[in-house]
């Protein structure tokens, strides 16, 4: 059931043609942006945070693909159960058999479908066709190995992104207003995941907060495994601690969502 | 003209009931406010990171870059927190909500712009304007009165510029509402864009906001002369003084497009 929720989720974000042709458009004008803030700074320090100048690169555009896809600066479909809290029909989802986490990971599973293959795609592919971008290189089986480690990766970022999202969402629960909590996630959420610059190039003290937070498990840690940032044992190391993350925060929005629900009061009539 | 002030009546009086609105729950207008301070800060942020690794990001130094950020956020700050609210023109056409705003005896670009005006966009406005400020005391600029004159007029003209692009923009609503993002590319993409020195963009994309979309007049420009720097594109120099006229142009091909906008809108008729 799960999957068809999911399916029906992609259809329904492929009907928005237009809004995603917007979004494709803005997603690539920011890359080209950010591509030449970078190629100057790359150019006086050609090294720095361990990247070169084509891997720098490289790295903005997987930015700009993965930026909707990991919904690393929205809720994503969690928009829609946000509105319901905030009116009052996730009553009427609290009646369905269903487990509620698991339903909203499918439809935002579909949306990030979708988005994989037209936000991710194009600007990536546009990007591609200006600079000189770094694909996964070295013999037949490594770059098998990398492909295969960044789709789980990504399969694995957006999981914590989504628990990261569904607490936000849930807040809504105690919250009357959540656009200050949006706008705070937004800004820590694009900051500490590396979507700006790589933590790699902040100063050390920025860098290991970066690191004990989760949000580098949502665009950071993919975007080196396609990088070929880490060796076969390094790669293993990063993907566990994204499953690590998601774990702790998958179990953390069950946690909030049960006593979510007991704050809900259905109004008669 | 008679009616250009009764239009700016009209926004003022409906700019006034929103903020009363927003203060009405004051702990959330200062958490969105200061949110928006701090969204802005960010961009501020990745700047002074990036100058951590150089003295120069295109030949140019940290005050001089954060002059740049400074007026490009101060000017977008203020554009968006006057006329920002159009962005929500495409919900209002989806819905046929357009219709009431019509038939109303009042303009309806000034109801549209005053429309859920959010006096938290102020956040932007202040930040900006405090690295502009702390960006001016750093470059310790010998000022002369035509000095002072083009630095005001880079605020005002940068000013109208953005807020001609918010106008210009939000009349395609009218033809296709759910494009509307496409704007957000020309807005914050375009502030974002001239918070960096242009040596660093390739010639062909300065060129494009010199010639196309006029941003360079914003602050890229003026900036130019206030800060002595050489021009990449080698344009004549008196372009470094003709932002008011760009400005003036901009506010023009709004105004035209908005018209174009409102006569093409068909109701939903919902």
């Amino acid at each position: 059931m799960y999957a068809a929720v999911c399916l029906r989720s992609f259809r329904r974000y492929s009907t928005y043609r237009a809004a995603t042709g917007a979004r494709v458009f803005t997603n690539t004008v920011f890359g080209f942006i950010l591509s030449y803030t970078y190629l100057a700074l790359w150019q006086v320090r050609p090294h720095l945070g361990g990247y070169d100048l084509s891997a720098a690169l490289t790295y903005v555009w997987i930015g700009q693909g993965l930026l909707s896809v990991l919904a690393i600066n929205d809720l994503g479909a969690l928009s829609d159960l946000q509105t319901r809290i905030a009116n009052g029909d996730v009553a009427v989802d609290l009646f369905r058999p269903v487990d509620q986490q698991r339903w909203w990971l499918a439809v935002d599973a579909g949306r990030a479908g979708y988005q994989l293959l037209t936000n991710a795609l194009v600007p990536m592919l546009v990007g591609g066709l200006f600079f000189h971008l770094r694909l996964p290189q070295g013999t037949a089986a490594a770059t098998v190995a990398t492909w295969a480690a960044t789709a789980v990766a990504l399969l694995l970022a957006l999981l914590v992104s989504y628990a990261m999202r569904h607490l936000i969402a849930l807040t809504g629960f105690w919250l009357l207003d959540l656009r200050g909590v949006q706008l705070v996630y937004y800004l820590v959420s694009c900051f500490f995941s590396g979507f700006f610059l790589p933590i790699t190039t902040f100063p050390p003290l920025l860098e290991a907060v970066a690191r004990a937070l989760p949000f580098v498990a949502v665009f950071q840690v993919p975007a080196d495994v396609f990088l070929q940032r880490y060796d076969a044992t390094g790669t293993l190391a990063a993907l566990g601690v994204q499953v690590a993350w998601a774990v702790v925060l998958l179990g953390l929005g069950r946690l909030v969502q049960s006593r979510a629900v007991l704050k809900v009061v259905v109004q008669g009539g | 003209m008679a009616e250009a002030l009764h239009a700016l009546r009209c926004y003022g009086h409906i700019v006034r009931m929103w903020i009363r609105a927003a203060l009405a729950y004051p702990a959330s207008f200062w958490m969105t406010m200061l949110g928006n301070l701090g969204a802005s800060g960010m961009d501020f942020v990745i700047i002074i990171v990036m100058f951590l690794h150089t003295h120069a990001l295109g030949g140019w130094s940290l005050p001089q870059v954060a002059f740049l950020y400074g007026t490009s956020g101060l000017t977008l700050g203020l554009a968006d927190l006057f006329v920002g609210s159009l962005d929500q023109l495409g919900v209002r056409v989806r819905e046929g909500s357009v219709d009431t705003i019509l038939v109303r005896p009042v303009p309806a670009l000034a109801q549209l712009a005053g429309d859920r005006f959010a006096l938290r966009r102020i956040g932007r406005v202040a930040q900006s304007g405090a690295v502009l400020v702390w960006s001016l005391v750093q470059l310790d600029l010998a000022w002369t009165p035509l000095k002072a004159l083009v630095f005001v007029s880079l605020l005002l003209s940068g000013t109208l510029i953005f807020g001609s692009v918010f106008v210009g923009g939000s009349a395609f609503h009218f033809f296709m509402a759910d494009a509307a993002e496409v704007q957000n590319s020309f807005t914050y993409g375009g502030a974002t864009m001239l918070q960096y020195p242009p040596t660093i963009y390739a010639r062909d994309i300065v060129r494009g906001t010199v010639f196309g979309v006029p941003l360079a007049f914003v602050n890229w420009l003026p900036a130019l002369y206030l800060l002595g720097r050489n021009d990449p594109l080698g344009l004549p120099s008196w372009f470094r003084f003709a932002s008011p006229v760009a400005a003036l142009l901009c506010v023009a091909a709004a105004g035209l497009l908005w018209r174009t906008g409102v006569r093409s809108y068909r109701s939903t008729g919902s």
